[in-house]
């Protein structure tokens, strides 16, 4: 108060002049200054971070004010790295720096909403029912589910908490009851990005024996290659790595735009001397860091690569022998491993890996003889070198027990000196013959023709096995004729790099469009610092390349050129794959805790790509056929069919999960099973055997067989990861969709042989959608259901990342706004929702869980030779070698929150682990129940704790080896009993180190090395993917046990990627039955259909924020190329659409220089609830880029049991890939923004809406 | 013929109220809402109109004040000193005050149109942003409308009667009201409508003509302050 006044003191005012009167000190008020004082100054700093989406792992410092979440700035308090490396402060970009907008914008869910048809029926029914009968007269009503065919379109009423968990909980109730616990499922990405927030809902639905869907394979982020080479999901190293290179090759990633926090040291690096190459189509921004930049036709980077792969083998393998490489290869690789030679007519073909059990004894190594390798020693005799797989699973009390390790000896301790080449042992040269792909054109697409089966001269030897003479050959020189090298042998192969024979530099500027001599000055570059500096060339890869279809033969014809230069394993060299990544550092920790493990095993899992093709029919509309992608050389015979055929095989087979799994409801076989008087396992084996009873997948559109209640939280799946967003409203929702093309079953076309067809197809699956999101998106729209959880300023979890070594922590800044809850907590409430709902209707069932044969488990050696299905009586189903395990879970329905609130007996009893590393965890157990204090009562009694987000917190961090250093010392013992070397010393100094989550909050900790991990993180190096296995002699986990060029399973071969090699992008037939069918006037371009990240958003995250928005034009965008905008008419800023049999997204034109002509560029996960206009062609609102997207799943990623080829969940599986689509863009007519009313009130709205009110 | 009651009342009563109403009004605004005392500028929302509406109004507007304080505030002897008659005086006025006038109302014009044509302009508006524009711009018709009588009479009879009129009320004289007898109403419009913005100044946007004003001290100010920490305790 008196400002003014103050100011009325002429009289005492000072003033002292200086500097001659220039200048002049004066006594006046500074009141003033306090405004803006004010304007920072906060009450309390929390550590956060930002979830899910982004893989940054940033801390952020979010500032408090009067209770409201002010602003949030950069944490920049990082331990610092090391000498030598830049630090990595400070983390974040302008997306996180916006977060805290979301949390008290109008875009904010804040109430739980209903959608009105469905609740206003709900408390009708309620009024003489209880809740599960209420449900159950519902779901018998046709007109009861009427509510399915309003999803998406609005009429959503407020609900209290109470009701609707109790809607959610009798839903749940009904359908095990009815249909079975595996007709509920649940879906959430990412759960490095706030682990507890997954494991919240997953324990909930595992408890429930509900299915959690895997998100890795099904976003496209995971790379197949990586798995198929090494035997694991994906292991990068942190950002900080780059640096330690001396050549950087960034292949289809756009650095500072999805990896902004890690950019910097890819600067650093240049500052540093690195050579950068940047391969990527259009002019992205990830090329200003480029010395060189090449720009491949989009697609066609694996023909690039393969080249550069041609001239390194030219000049370092066959010209001269660098000695570094040539150490490596045979140390680390199967390059020197044995391939067994077919006679077919004329010519030869690469077979199967030649095993131990081809000899007479077994070279002297009989236990699990069929998976153990053979390579050539020094004097020409064939040896079986330690590492194979067979010597990981060997039993505890064998002799050959501590030999799974990657020295160079047999199995008896004999020195061995394995043979990358027999060319000169050779006793004959054959003629071998190998698929040719890359005479495949389409549209846009040039060809390179030659034979389709290329015949190459191979030196080979003849041995002699058990079964008589065999000719083999090592992976060397398959290798080595595959690529098209001439090594005096003669036949036809490449004299020099001019020669147009595949696949030299000039065969591939034929396809690629880049010049040679880029290619080979590149290739000569990267491999000569390897070289000079023992490994240190690196590529840095993302989904510019993983998104096609071919993504795993692109892959790693680039990691072959990794494997080849030795970096792999090295820090600053090898493969650097950042695309969605989920590096759970606390992997071990979580998964006991997401998938209850501590209550029940096994968990039910389903591959998510497998799951959405399958649920929302897009096998209905399948226009690729096995045929399509067959090798000149496979069996066509063993293929027959369909792609969802080779799915359906792949399960019964026991390779890939399912859900739901059985034709009827699991407790009810169990109750047969039980009543049968056999043994129970028997049972179930003989009722399948039989036929009486039949998986679901045989028949996924018989209502006994959907999916019927679907839970999404932290996700936006209808829309970013929606591919075929359009079949998932029609088929799984039932409400209109903008489907331009017609089912097999209009068209005629062939149908799937194992899989029944139903016509109609059926529409609107899930009985209940519920989404958990703290905004209003997409998919939240067409739930039925919406809870309002805890933004990331609002709950306490943590968060781990591959860009670096640190653990974060989410913090709550501020409780949960208005009546919005933790994920956490959500599925607490409902679990005693549930617990109290079950009794009368549930107690403790018997559940028959189907599981897939596992990775990293014994199982994975299954059927080492031939393929045979139990289903065609080719053998006995045997549950877990030719068909899936088949398991007995007892669960008490009634006691479902008190297992959820406490860590159940089983990791005393049995432990845990991960990797295939097992240890005892009864010592973790006790202090966690001397941390968390113990149950009282009830059917948890004398547990630990796990009654809030903290508790969750800490028995993750107590039980993972990465955040306590007595666990991780514990799992190396473990580990170093199998490869019988001493590992212990990785984390003997961190021994007596265990993180508590408040330790998280003062400071991110450096995770601790640990063998669930690869990577060491200590003083001298930082996490490099692989450092352990080249550092410590550490098998991968392969067959093998060493880095695979050659992948011997049979379905491999018959599709013709035992070798990696190049594969032009598919036709997807997207486009004929649409272009030209339905005109506004305009012409009708086709055009190749990219759809990268975008850069004012991660994902669909911030897109709708306001801040982001007016950074960009905000909205729904369309790059085009100049040439390609002027042949269809269209302006800068024009509105435009973009088709295809699949769908249409109505969207605005971006003209720029940047981008090809051929090819557009969507940016995805531009959510459809901003600016989006009605389009001409289906007459509903534009979609998204995933209205033009199908996604295709690729048999060979499906093969399973077997080595490497073992599922996972999120480790492997098929991909869901759409980046092979072309879409026709036409400049719209007319815009119209359809702001009236579609149609109608089919009700009486104001009655619900009254009703809402009411509550 | 004594005032009628009214008379008091627009003339001398209204005038008082409304000048008291600028002083304490800008004076409890400074003192309560001081981070409300601003121009509202909504040039980031749309500029080109701004920049002719705008510097027309102003540059208008400011002559046309400085005219009025210059003719009615200066002593008499001064005013002749300087134009010798009394003619002179209101051909100045006319002409200068005229041709500015004119600028302003088309400034004023432009600004009013922008104000309601633009959408993104409209929807940032306050009611009272609306009400000031159309005050002024009556307020710049009025003036401009005086001119056909102030041009009439040459002389300066009338004239000189306005000038005594602001000068009574500056001086606290109390006999203004006499003064105003005879003269033609739309004078009188003239002066009711600019004490009541005078009046409503405080609680719109013009409190930055009061910014305006306090700029002239940069004129005399050193070029660097240093404001003491000695007194700023309070």
């Amino acid at each position: 108060m008196g400002q003014f006044l103050d100011r009325l003191h002429y009289f005492r005012y000072e003033r002292e002049p200086y500097s001659d009167g220039w200048g002049e000190l004066r006594g006046e008020s500074r009141h003033w200054e306090h405004g803006y004082r004010n304007r920072w100054s906060h009450d309390k700093v929390v550590r956060s971070t930002h979830g899910v989406n982004c893989t940054g792992s940033c801390g952020w410092m979010v500032h408090v004010k009067q209770g409201v979440v002010t602003w949030e700035i950069q944490a920049t308090d990082y331990p610092r790295t090391r000498s030598g490396v830049p630090n990595h402060e400070p983390r974040g970009c302008p997306r996180g720096a916006s977060y805290s907008w979301y949390l008290y914008s109008a875009h904010r869910l804040k109430y739980p909403m209903v959608r009105g048809r469905l609740l206003k029926r709900w408390r009708r029914l309620r009024q003489s029912l209880e809740p599960v009968e209420a449900w159950a007269a519902m779901m018998d009503d046709p007109e009861g589910r009427d509510y399915k065919s309003v999803r998406g379109r609005g009429g959503f009423v407020r609900a209290k908490w109470d009701e609707v968990l109790e809607i959610v909980a009798a839903a749940n109730i009904h359908t095990i009851q009815h249909q079975g616990p595996d007709r509920i499922a649940g879906f959430t990405p990412i759960p490095a990005m706030s682990m507890v927030s997954y494991a919240s809902g997953a324990r909930y639905i595992s408890l429930l024996g509900g299915a959690m869907i895997s998100f890795y394979d099904w976003y496209c982020d995971l790379p197949a290659a990586s798995p198929q080479t090494w035997g694991d999901q994906t292991d990068v190293c942190e950002s900080a790595d780059w640096y330690n290179s001396g050549y950087i090759m960034v292949f289809g990633s756009n650095v500072p735009q999805t990896r902004t926090p890690d950019a910097h040291f890819l600067v650093e690096a240049r500052y540093n001397g690195t050579q950068v190459a940047v391969v990527s189509p259009d002019y992205s921004e990830a090329t200003k860091f480029a010395d060189i930049w090449l720009h491949p036709r989009q697609g066609t980077d694996g023909a690039m690569a393969i080249a550069m792969g041609h001239v390194v083998l030219r000049e370092f393998f066959l010209d001269r022998q660098a000695e570094y490489f040539q150490d490596y290869c045979c140390r680390y690789t199967d390059l020197p491993m044995l391939v067994t030679l077919r006679k077919d007519g004329e010519r030869w073909i690469p077979g199967r890996y030649l095993r131990a059990s081809d000899f007479d004894d077994a070279l002297g190594t009989p236990e699990n003889a069929d998976w153990k390798c053979v390579g050539f020693d020094a004097d020409g005799s064939p040896v079986v070198p330690r590492g194979s797989m067979g010597f990981h699973w060997t039993g505890e009390a064998s002799v050959e027990r501590g030999k799974w390790n990657l020295e160079q000896k047999t199995a008896d301790g004999r020195d061995i000196e394995l043979q990358l080449t027999e060319i000169e042992q050779r006793d004959e040269a054959l003629d071998v013959a190998f698929p040719y792909f890359g005479g495949i054109g389409k549209e846009g697409y040039p060809a390179n023709e030659q034979d389709d089966v290329l015949l190459r001269k191979v030196p080979a030897r003849k041995l002699a096995g058990k079964d008589g003479d065999v000719m083999v050959a090592t992976v060397f020189d398959l290798l080595c004729a595959h690529y098209g090298l001439d090594r005096g042998l003669g036949g036809r192969c490449a004299k020099s790099y001019e020669d147009d024979v595949a696949y030299t530099p000039a065969w591939q500027e034929v396809i690629t469009g880049t010049p040679a001599d880029d290619v080979i000055q590149v290739a000569r570059g990267f491999a000569e610092n390897a070289e000079k500096t023992r490994g240190r060339s690196m590529v840095i890869i993302g989904s510019g390349m993983n998104h096609w279809f071919h993504q795993d033969a692109s892959y790693r014809v680039i990691i072959n050129l990794l494997m080849l230069c030795g970096t792999v394993g090295q820090s600053g060299g090898g493969f650097a794959h950042y695309t969605g990544q989920e590096a759970v550092r606390s992997e071990v920790g979580w998964s006991c805790l997401a998938f209850a493990l501590d209550w029940q095993r096994p968990p039910r899992q389903v591959a998510g790509t497998d799951f959405y093709y399958l649920h929302s029919d897009q096998w209905r509309y399948e226009t690729v056929k096995p045929a399509d992608l067959l090798s000149p050389l496979g069996d066509p015979e063993r293929h027959s069919g369909t792609l969802v055929d080779h799915g359906t095989r792949a399960k019964r087979m026991g390779w890939l999960p399912s859900a739901p799994q059985l034709d009827r409801n699991p407790l009810e076989v169990a109750r047969a099973a039980e009543a049968s008087g056999k043994d129970p396992k028997q049972y179930v084996v003989d009722a399948l055997t039989s036929g009486e009873l039949g998986m679901a997948c045989e028949d996924p559109d018989h209502p006994d067989n959907f999916p019927r209640n679907l839970f999404i939280w932290r996700a936006n799946l209808l829309a970013s990861s929606g591919k075929g967003h359009e079949y998932f409203l029609k088929h799984l929702l039932g409400t209109p969709d903008a489907i331009q093309g017609a089912d097999l079953g209009e068209t005629g076309d062939e149908k799937p042989e194992e899989v029944t067809w139903r016509d109609p197809g059926p529409e609107g699956k899930l009985d209940l959608l519920v989404t958990l999101d703290f905004r209003m998106s997409t998919t939240a729209l067409y739930s039925d259901v919406v809870l309002p959880t805890a933004s990331w300023y609002e709950k306490q979890d943590l968060s781990t990342t591959d860009m670096h070594p640190f653990i974060n922590p989410f913090t709550a800044a501020v409780d949960p706004v208005y009546e919005s809850k933790s994920d956490w907590e959500i599925f607490k409430a409902l679990a005693k929702k549930f617990s109290e709902l079950a009794e009368g209707h549930l107690g403790t069932e018997k559940d028959v869980v189907l599981s897939p044969i596992g990775h990293d488990t014994p199982g994975e050696m299954a059927q080492a030779f031939e393929v045979r299905d139990w289903k065609k009586g080719e053998c006995d189903l045997v549950p877990g070698v030719t068909g899936p395990n088949i398991s007995f879970v007892e669960r008490d329905y009634r006691a479902v929150h008190a297992h959820y609130t406490s860590l159940g007996p089983l990791l005393d009893t049995l432990g845990d682990g991960g990797s295939g590393v097992e240890w005892n965890m009864k010592p973790e157990t006790d202090q966690l129940a001397a941390l968390n204090g113990t149950v009282e009562d009830g059917p948890a009694k004398g547990r630990p704790r796990l009654d809030t987000d903290i508790d969750a917190c800490e028995t993750i961090l107590m039980l993972d080896p990465v955040s306590n250093g007595e666990v991780s010392v514990r799992a190396w013992e473990e580990l170093s009993a199998a490869t019988g070397l001493s590992h212990k010393h990785l984390a003997a100094g961190r021994e007596n180190e265990k993180f508590r989550f408040r330790d998280l909050q003062a400071q991110p900790k450096k995770a601790i090395t640990a063998p669930t991990w690869t990577g060491a993180m200590n003083e001298e190096v930082g996490y490099s993917g692989f450092y352990l296995n080249v550092h410590e002699q550490i098998p991968w986990h392969t067959l093998t046990g060493r880095q695979h060029f050659y992948l011997d399973h049979p379905w491999f071969r018959d599709y013709g990627e035992s070798l990696a090699l190049y594969r032009p992008p598919i036709d997807t037939r997207t486009i004929h039955d649409v272009l030209g069918r339905k005109s506004n006037g305009n012409a009708e371009i086709v055009l190749s259909f990219i759809t990268p990240h975008q850069k004012w958003s991660i994902h669909s995250t911030y897109m709708d924020n306001l801040m982001m928005l007016t950074l960009a034009r905000g909205g729904m965008i369309l790059w085009l190329s100049e040439a390609d905008a002027k042949k269809a008419g269209i302006r800068d800023n024009d509105w435009v659409e973009c088709f295809n049999a699949n769908g249409v997204a109505a969207c605005r034109a971006i003209v720029s220089q940047r981008i090809n002509e051929g090819m557009c560029l969507m940016p995805n996960a531009q959510d459809k609830t901003v600016n989006v206009p009605g389009s001409e062609l289906s007459g509903k609102r534009g979609g998204i880029h995933n209205s033009a997207t199908r996604v295709i799943p690729k048999p060979t990623q499906m093969v399973g049991g077997y080595a490497q080829l073992s599922y996972h969940f999120n480790y492997y599986g098929p991909v869901g890939s759409e980046r092979d689509n072309t879409v026709i863009v036409r400049k719209m007519a007319h815009v119209d923004w359809m702001e009236e009313p579609l149609e109608p009130a089919p009700e009486n709205r104001s009655e619900a809406t009254t009703a809402g009110e009411r509550s | 013929m004594p005032p009628s009651i009214i008379d008091q009342f627009l003339y001398v009563i209204w005038p008082y109220l409304c000048l008291a109403s600028l002083f304490l009004g800008s004076l409890a605004r400074y003192d309560r809402d001081a981070y409300t005392w601003k121009s509202d500028s909504s040039q980031v929302l749309q500029k080109r109109k701004l920049q002719w509406g705008s510097n027309l109004f102003h540059y208008g507007v400011l002559i046309v004040l400085l005219g009025h304080f210059l003719g009615f505030m200066l002593p008499e002897p001064w005013v002749l000193a300087i134009t010798q008659t009394e003619t002179v005086h209101v051909m100045l006025a006319v002409v200068i005050g005229g041709s500015c006038g004119v600028l302003a109302f088309i400034g004023m014009s432009i600004l009013i149109y922008r104000r309601v044509r633009y959408p993104r302009i409209r929807q940032t508006s306050r009611k009272w942003d609306l009400v000031v524009n159309l005050m002024l711009w009556a307020q710049l018709g009025l003036g401009i409308a005086t001119i056909a009588f102030t041009a009439q009479g040459l002389g300066g009879e009338d004239f000189s009667h306005l000038v005594h009129y602001v000068q009574s009320i500056v001086y606290f004289r109390g006999d203004s009201v006499l003064l105003l007898q005879g003269i033609p109403l739309v004078y009188k419009i003239h002066i009711v409508l600019g004490f009541t913005i005078l009046g409503v100044a405080p609680y719109t946007r013009l409190v930055h003509i009061w910014s305006g004003v306090a700029t002239l001290a940069y004129m005399v100010r050193p070029y660097q302050l240093v404001r003491t920490l000695r007194r700023a305790k309070r």
